[in-house]
């Protein structure tokens, strides 16, 4: 370690591998071959490739749940490639894809285990439990005392994250943590964990073969070739916009373009503000005479807090004798300014609407936005984009 | 739909239902005391109604019995003790990685001393070490042996790995993994074996008559050697009933120490 090191201690980051090698006896090549990263200081760092490639193999070299054949781990500065395995670990969150609650012991002794390993006094760690389990979404008073199996998927999930939080741990380590749980509740827990990071801070290692879900999460990516080799270590805009080779560009598959919608948010392109509007309960004739002054062939009404309720046009219009409660057709397709493109392009698909409804998170009208908007949006994003992607991930 | 966090139903899953406090049922708990109850009345009741000559007064009192009852509990009992402590370090043993290679050879041998036939077995002990309580506790244990060690290394090879590698991950050492996590959850099925090696122990101690023990067997041998139905049937009942009792009760304990949760 140089002096500049030292002076710079924000420069160093919380976890760096180091020509990381693991061989297994009587097999040719390397199961990971000279890996070298470094991870910053509480992001997610995303390790992805297919599977066979190394991926979990490289995350369990860090804590040495797989002993490596040759390079260096550092944590947090210190070189821990030979340090005591338990203690390590300790130090450690860790999550696999089963999750692994102990099937014997109650949540709060499964989200108690590493404080007890630590001999913390029981205060404490009733005291963190229940800490933990709101942290998580948890009533503890409902929680506390069951089983696993008690508990469905995704209860289960959120208490292997509580586990693994424990005992504070400065890095986490999460191998497909998400990978046994139905598209829905995934979904959900991925924005729920989103939300976590924002609160913890930690520096997360997140093992997943799935391409979507490393640009939702990862702060930075890490796409792996054969034999765990970085194939390209960069932010998921920079890997969307400019994949190193043809592998990450295969890897990446087709919709790179629909992909890069997940890294920008409603409220940052420029809306349709342009619409008519009326209130509800309004007059017939005052909306009447507010559609035939404007260009638009349809009026959106609004409620007393300024939330969009219906569409009508002038034939409805005509029709709705004085109430216009039930004129016209009920609104769809209304996404938060803080939903991402994605999200707001497949509420316009499925409500079949053209547009979509844009709200602020009391649910006021904000705007409009149709599909050329989310078309001139992709390109920008393609140009400049890191920006938008750090605020994209943290809504989610 | 809006997209917040909040306004996202938060339950979408199934709440999973609270698990019964206890497996067995009422009829469980009392269904086999009853029964015994019910038989060692009936026993009672037709034994006082006989008219029973000199030979058998000798072996069907209350004393002489009581003290075939604790002869015969005595050998079960500590041979399974020492079974037990013998069988379940080397099951435990036999699944450490670092000490595989032991498996086959206790194997090897638990197989051999179940596949002799106890009465050979025993025979052979005594052969080598003379007749009494010692060698009997040592044909039994050598024939009870296998049950125990077959379970311990099963149940602690059932143990789901992910719950291992999630301990280990989670900073437990190799000790504190047996101790908290793979023994536990291997409780049930060591307890079946357990249950396994005390039924055998307390129907071969039956044998212990032909080796100067006189256990339970003895009323029985006694009931055909002078051909004395009334002493073969209190024999022969009161050996079977002990069985189904202790059986029981071992059922009991299996139940009452199984952890929550499985």
């Amino acid at each position: 370690m140089t002096v500049t090191d030292k002076i710079a201690p924000k420069e160093e980051p919380m976890i760096r591998l180091e020509e990381l090698t693991k061989k297994y006896r009587g097999q040719q090549l390397p199961a990971v071959d000279r890996v070298t990263m470094d991870m910053p200081r509480g992001e997610i760092v995303v390790l992805v490739g297919p599977s066979g490639c190394g991926k979990t193999t490289t995350m369990e070299l860090i804590n040495r749940l797989i002993e490596p054949s040759s390079g260096r781990i550092h944590l947090d500065g210190e070189d821990v490639t030979t340090a005591d395995p338990d203690t390590l670990r300790r130090r450690i969150g860790y999550v696999i894809q089963q999750i692994g609650l102990f099937p014997h012991h109650t949540v709060a002794e499964n989200i108690g285990t590493v404080p007890r390993l630590l001999g913390w006094n029981k205060t404490k760690i009733d005291g963190r439990v229940d800490e933990l389990l709101d942290l998580v979404g948890l009533e503890p008073g409902v929680f506390r005392k069951r089983y696993p199996k008690e508990l469905s998927g995704g209860q289960r999930q959120r208490i292997g994250v509580a586990r693994a939080l424990a005992a504070d741990p400065p890095v986490m380590l999460m191998d497909e943590p998400f990978g046994a749980i139905d598209p829905i509740t995934r979904d959900r827990l991925q924005n729920e964990f989103l939300r976590l990071q924002q609160t913890v801070r930690k520096t997360i290692v997140f093992v997943t073969h799935d391409i979507d879900e490393a640009i939702k999460l990862g702060d930075r990516i890490a796409i792996l070739g054969e034999r765990s080799r970085i194939a390209q270590y960069d932010t998921p805009a920079n890997i969307l916009s400019n994949p190193a080779s043809t592998y990450v560009e295969d890897f990446i598959g087709a919709g790179a373009s629909l992909k890069r919608l997940n890294l920008s948010l409603v409220g940052d392109v420029a809306l349709d503000t342009g619409a008519v509007t009326a209130r509800i309960d309004g007059t017939a004739a005052e909306a009447r005479d507010r559609l035939a002054k404007s260009e638009r062939s349809a009026l959106l009404l609004l409620d007393g807090q300024g939330r969009p309720q219906r569409w009508v046009d002038a034939a409805d219009l005509e029709r709705a004798d004085g109430d216009l409660h039930r004129a016209g057709q009920p609104v769809s397709a209304l996404v938060e300014s803080a939903a991402t493109l994605s999200y707001a392009l497949n509420e316009m698909l499925t409500s079949n609407a053209g547009v979509a409804l844009v709200v602020d998170g009391d649910g006021g009208f904000q705007g409009l936005l149709d599909f050329e908007t989310v078309m001139v949006a992709t390109r920008s994003v393609q140009r400049d984009s890191s920006e938008f992607y750090r605020a994209a991930k943290v809504a989610g | 739909m809006v997209t917040t966090a909040s306004r996202v139903p938060h339950e979408l899953e199934f709440e999973a239902k609270r698990a019964p406090r206890g497996r067995w049922t009422l009829r469980q708990w009392l269904g086999m005391p009853l029964f015994l109850a019910v038989v060692g009345t009936a026993l009672y009741a037709w034994v006082s109604a006989q008219e029973l000559d000199s030979i058998e007064q000798r072996t069907l009192n209350a004393g002489e019995l009581t003290k075939r009852v604790i002869e015969h509990l005595q050998l079960a009992a500590v041979s399974t003790v020492i079974v037990i402590a013998v069988a379940v370090p080397l099951g435990i043993l036999a699944t450490r990685r670092s000490a595989r290679f032991v498996a086959p050879v206790v194997l090897v041998l638990g197989n051999l001393g179940q596949a002799i036939p106890s009465l050979g077995l025993i025979t052979l002990v005594v052969l080598l070490a003379g007749v009494g309580f010692e060698s009997v506790v040592f044909g039994l244990v050598a024939y009870s042996a296998l049950p125990i060690l077959r379970n311990t290394m099963v149940g602690l090879q059932q143990v789901d790995q992910t719950l291992v590698k999630s301990a280990r991950g989670m900073g437990m050492s190799p000790m504190q993994t047996l101790l908290r996590i793979e023994l536990p959850l291997a409780v049930p099925v060591v307890l079946a074996g357990i249950r396994t090696a005390l039924i055998l122990n307390i129907g071969t101690a039956t044998l212990a008559t032909f080796f100067g023990v006189q256990a339970l067997g003895y009323v029985i041998f006694q009931g055909i050697q002078l051909d004395r139905t009334p002493v073969l049937i209190v024999g022969a009942v009161l050996a079977s009933g002990l069985a189904l009792l202790v059986d029981w009760l071992a059922a009991a304990v299996e139940e009452l120490l199984t952890p929550r949760g499985l």
